[in-house]
């Protein structure tokens, strides 16, 4: 039972993970909080639905879906974001909340008001045993997610990208200074951050077999209390922090059964935690 | 009459725009829960008013208090929790509440409240009594804002907003004022929150979601941050847009979204901000003409 309870916390908190980790991107180095992460979160899933309808295969699905969402990325900094640095962070968050009813409404008008199904044949076979369930899609988002986050890993710690990306994150004008390609590596923070939102867009919809216009609400807010408590801005911090809350949202409402629903849990977890650590769980100073 | 039913809800949210005004505009705090408590204000006076019977003349400065103590809270926390952990934590708030809301019994759950309508000398309030309150209450906000504009504490709270260290080395106790604001804000909106309650006759949680704390924040904003005209503005464009756009009502949220980007894209500072192209326009026009009746 315990184990059942652990190995769901640990699915949820994947797809947090990989939800929230987009907007960590984007914080890291722009100082914004996008809220509109979510927005790629849906478009992701809708793009890779329908390249899973058309081509059936589940590779071509994340990476059409990854692709493309991420050029809607690219194309958002530039018009919207880079042009908004200077004012004050109040004007980045309503212009990305704006962004993000505007991109779901026009989602809805596209694809219809109504729940579209996924099913998606996933090449894991799913395990049952007594005590044991684990599902074919389970194994399939902790695999995807654990690749991933190690290509990022490997990509933030391993090449010159990720120490230029370390830099601009440091501080945007001295990187741009010492000859970083600033308008680059945002760009490609975008590129990534909004990839990452689809993949996970993509994965919670096969594992519901079904997407729909608003799916991106929870997401949106869920997201932002990860970030937060990840300390905003640390890779490292946002795994840590989605695994905190996919882990309180299961064993709490598994075990004591919390009074108030589950998705009021994650910002429970995350007053009470910044009430101690008031600059989240990793903080940089 | 339909035209004084609008108003009223406007009016009501041309108090929360102001109120906001105080704790992000004056104060320069980021919040995105206030309609935690314009909800606190709406179920502390209907809790009061339906279970226990007291007359709104009484749970509606109770509705203010209350939200003022939480409030005041708030801002304790806005000490610790600063910046962007503090807008969030906000949302956060936004979230808990709503949540107790609709799972604790005394707030009637998800089957909401129904709220009894006021009596003033044994008569019962009509629409054009609760469109006097509302009146009376923005007079109220207007003349509060108004005071802490042109006071020690209005420039106290400017130059925290502007820099907070500075602020503080000038001998400023920046937390004190901190938390006259959110108290101040917090209880405003508790006010408008007992109004709402008491003419709606009605109460859900979700009337008190996170999107309601958006479009509060949204009036201010695209109004102007700062000023008080600013937020009154942004209140009746955005609170009077669901009657102009009725005829693209199927796309009202693509439409709110869209302003909303393109606002902020090219407006940040509000429509009529100061420097915005409006104010500059109208105060421009102002001076011209003063000049030419004093020559």
């Amino acid at each position: 039972m315990f184990l059942q309870q652990l190995i769901n916390g640990i699915v949820i908190g994947s797809v947090y993970a990989l939800t929230a980790m987009g907007a960590t991107l984007v914080y890291g180095i722009m100082r914004i909080l996008d809220i509109n992460n979510a927005g790629a979160y849906a478009l992701g899933a809708y793009v890779g639905l329908l390249t899973y309808n058309t081509t059936g295969s589940l590779l071509l699905t994340f990476i059409v879906g990854m692709l493309l969402t991420g050029l809607y990325g690219v194309l958002v900094q530039k018009l919207l974001y880079v042009p908004m640095l200077d004012k004050s962070p109040n004007v980045s968050l309503i212009a990305s909340i704006g962004l993000f009813i505007f991109l779901s409404d026009l989602i809805r008008m596209v694809a219809g008001p109504s729940i579209k199904g996924f099913h998606a044949e996933v090449p894991f076979s799913s395990i049952y045993t007594d005590s044991l369930n684990i599902n074919g899609a389970w194994i399939l988002i902790i695999v995807t997610t654990f690749l991933l986050l190690a290509v990022l890993w490997f990509l933030l710690n391993k090449t010159k990208i990720g120490l230029a990306w370390k830099a601009t994150a440091q501080d945007l004008e001295t990187a741009k200074a010492m000859g970083v390609n600033v308008n680059m590596m945002v760009a490609l923070n975008y590129l990534l951050g909004y990839g990452f939102a689809a993949a996970a867009g993509i994965m919670v919809g096969i594992l519901y077999s079904s997407v729909f216009p608003t799916m991106g609400d929870v997401p949106a807010y869920k997201m932002l209390a990860i970030i937060v408590l990840g300390g905003l801005g640390s890779p490292v911090g946002t795994v840590i922090a989605a695994m905190v809350i996919g882990l309180a949202e299961t064993l709490i409402g598994g075990y004591i059964g919390f009074f108030l629903p589950r998705d009021a849990i994650a910002f429970v977890v995350l007053i009470i935690i910044l009430l101690f650590r008031p600059r989240g769980l990793i903080s940089k100073n | 009459m339909y035209e004084i039913v609008v108003a009223i809800n406007v009016g009501i949210f041309v108090v929360l725009a102001m109120s906001i005004n105080i704790i992000t505009g004056y104060a320069g705090q980021p919040t995105l829960g206030h309609a935690a408590f314009f909800g606190i204000g709406a179920y502390t006076s209907a809790v009061l008013s339906s279970t226990f019977g007291l007359s709104f003349w009484v749970s509606f400065p109770l509705a203010g208090i209350i939200a003022g103590l939480v409030g005041m809270l708030l801002g304790l926390a806005s000490l610790r929790v600063q910046e962007d952990f503090l807008a969030i934590t906000t949302i956060g708030i936004n979230f808990v509440v709503v949540a107790i809301f609709q799972y604790v019994p005394l707030f009637g759950a998800s089957l909401g409240l129904s709220v009894p309508r006021p009596t003033f000398f044994g008569q019962d309030f009509g629409n054009v009594h609760f469109l006097v309150l509302v009146v009376g209450l923005i007079l109220f906000t207007y003349f509060v804002n108004r005071r802490l504009e042109n006071s020690w504490l209005g420039m106290a709270l400017g130059g925290i907003r502007n820099n907070e260290m500075a602020a503080a080395a000038l001998g400023i106790d920046v937390n004190k004022f901190k938390i006259i604001a959110f108290i101040l804000g917090t209880f405003l909106a508790g006010l408008a929150g007992s109004v709402y309650a008491h003419f709606m006759g009605f109460i859900m949680s979700t009337d008190f979601a996170f999107l309601t704390s958006v479009t509060i924040l949204s009036m201010a904003v695209i109004g102007g941050l700062g000023t008080i005209r600013g937020p009154i503005f942004g209140a009746l464009l955005l609170g009077l847009a669901p009657e102009v756009f009725r005829f693209v009502s199927d796309y009202r949220m693509l439409v709110y979204g869209g302003l909303l980007v393109l606002m902020m894209r090219f407006q940040s500072q509000g429509l009529v901000g100061d420097d915005s192209y409006l104010w500059n326009m109208i105060t421009r026009k102002k001076s011209w003409f003063s000049a030419s009746t004093k020559g």
